[in-house]
């Protein structure tokens, strides 16, 4: 059993953050524990990207607290927060490359500017190219990231979040829109470097499909490939789903609860 | 009435929070130099072109419309001197920075616009640097270095056209108009001269900045802020300008 009985790695405390009148978060509490998985789920406009957004302290709610390593990061301001954020990895929806910098320099990017951890240049250079041999992208080092497909671009941002080995990992709708195929490839890395580093995970996603893989899966190191958990394992990882619907949580829960609700919202996800 | 005025109150206030934040971070750490330089060469090598087109040709301009002006009371020979005041105080000042504002302002409001929508502007935040120290200190920097410098270029430049004009059309000689373009100059005209510009270079950098870190709803929402800000910064530039020309004429 990992981590039941741990502090929890983020907390959200009735958190409320308005975009103009309109709430974009709704009295939102909930809590993350260290090694967890945490699947978000929720149509487009639920929330889930401010609420990824928040956690960062990229967004300020309009109340509430948000606890991120134990620490209070609602009353942070914008230098301390950078130490925080050193610890977080976070891959955007689109994946939020620098189109001005090749991909070896993204990928660096945390690397050389995060003041907590400043590193010999050659460290930086094995650093990078772990991470890209990691999501199998080292031969496009010197490409710019519009010259990479959109899967591609996504490793890419995988790579960014993962290359400074942060205990703490976001993913953004990591695989909307993309191909089926793509998508399989982006969840096992996901699966992979969760059950290799077995950092606390949350995957923000409208997919069910991306849960399901989550939950049910692990990384087999030996065959390189994803494998079914086989019963009694599954206690060795917590992963508990949680679905936003209008700025609300609306469930929280294990897979097989979330499965078992009649609520229609939540069947939709699974029917998809 | 109160809700029609919060939203231009609260750019306002927004807009001199970035330049509060800009200009702080000139003094503090971490410096980026090679931004800073490469911006210097995008805004001022990149924009010697139009700077040295508009001055030329508006120092020709001024040389032809004055000396039909001057000849009425038979004083051609002092459009050396009108053109080295006028160009020095005003035009070399302004229309450096509108061509500026239209070339630059645009290219940042649009970079920083894609940069915005494209959430790389989250990602630096949430990848350990501030993108206000990152993005707007050094095009700010970059922009008060360079305006004076073009501004320098193209006054010279209109100073040659004015002459072309005098020499071909109207007959003077070159000892002629350049000793009474240059006694006509006093120190308060250079003074203004690159004043203005380096002042300019703060609503250029900044307007564009501003509305670029505003951007919100996608590829049109960038199209909007480019639009925004050339109108803006151009608008600012003749009322400051304004306001500059008050100050010095009192002086």
């Amino acid at each position: 059993m990992v981590g039941h009985s741990s502090e929890p790695v983020l907390r959200f405390e009735h958190v409320w953050l308005y975009f103009e009148d309109k709430p974009a978060l709704e009295d939102v509490s909930f809590e993350i524990l260290e090694g967890e998985t945490r699947i978000i789920m929720g149509a487009s406009g639920s929330g889930k990207t401010v609420l990824l957004k928040t956690a960062l302290g990229l967004l300020k709610p309009d109340s509430g607290r948000v606890f991120v390593f134990g620490q209070d990061i609602t009353r942070l301001n914008e230098s301390e927060l950078f130490d925080i954020r050193a610890r977080i990895g976070v891959l955007f929806q689109e994946g939020g490359l620098f189109d001005s910098l090749t991909v070896e320099e993204n990928v660096a990017y945390p690397l050389v500017n995060q003041k907590a951890a400043p590193r010999p240049l050659e460290d930086v250079r094995e650093r990078v190219e772990e991470a890209l041999r990691f999501v199998e992208l080292e031969q496009t080092m010197d490409k710019l990231p519009s010259e990479l497909s959109g899967g591609m671009r996504r490793r890419v941002g995988i790579a960014r979040a993962i290359a400074s080995k942060p205990a703490l990992l976001l993913y953004d709708s990591p695989t909307a829109g993309l191909d089926p195929i793509t998508a399989y490839t982006i969840v096992t890395l996901i699966i992979k470097e969760r059950d290799t580093r077995k950092a606390t995970t949350v995957v923000v996603t409208h997919r069910y499909q991306d849960g399901a893989w989550m939950a049910n899966f692990r990384y087999n190191p030996e065959s390189g490939c994803l494998e079914p958990l086989r019963n009694g394992s599954s206690t060795e990882r917590r992963t508990r789903l949680m679905v936003l619907r209008e700025g609300r949580i609306v469930f929280e829960g294990e897979r097989c609860e979330f499965e078992a609700a009649r609520d229609p919202y939540l069947v939709k996800f699974i029917k998809r | 009435m109160l809700d029609l005025l919060k939203g231009p109150v609260l750019s306002v206030q927004e807009f001199f929070g970035l330049t509060a934040k800009a200009v702080r971070n000139i003094f503090r750490g971490p410096h980026y130099l090679d931004d800073i330089f490469l911006q210097m060469d995008v805004i001022g090598f990149g924009s010697l072109p139009i700077v040295i087109l508009t001055g030329f040709f508006s120092g020709a301009v001024m040389a032809l419309q004055l000396s039909k002006a001057l000849s009425t009371y038979g004083a051609v020979g002092k459009t050396g001197e009108l053109v080295s005041i006028s160009l020095t105080r005003e035009l070399g000042p302004v229309l450096t920075s509108l061509m500026v504002a239209g070339r630059n302002s645009s290219g940042m409001a649009s970079e920083l616009g894609s940069m915005k929508v494209t959430e790389q502007i989250d990602a630096m935040r949430a990848l350990g640097t501030d993108p206000i120290q990152k993005l707007v200190t050094p095009r700010l920097v970059a922009t008060a270095v360079v305006l004076p410098l073009l501004t320098v270029i193209a006054d010279f430049l209109g100073l040659f056209g004015g002459f072309v004009i005098a020499y071909a059309l109207l007959k003077m000689t070159a000892a002629h108009y350049w000793n009474s373009a240059w006694q006509a100059l006093e120190y308060s005209d250079i003074t203004q001269g690159l004043l203005k510009p380096f002042l300019f270079a703060f609503v250029v950098a900044l307007v564009g900045c501003y509305f670029g870190m505003q951007t919100t709803g996608g590829t049109q929402g960038v199209g909007r802020s480019t639009t925004r800000a050339v109108v803006v910064a151009s608008v600012w530039i003749f009322v400051l300008d304004f306001f500059l020309t008050r100050i010095f004429v009192n002086l």
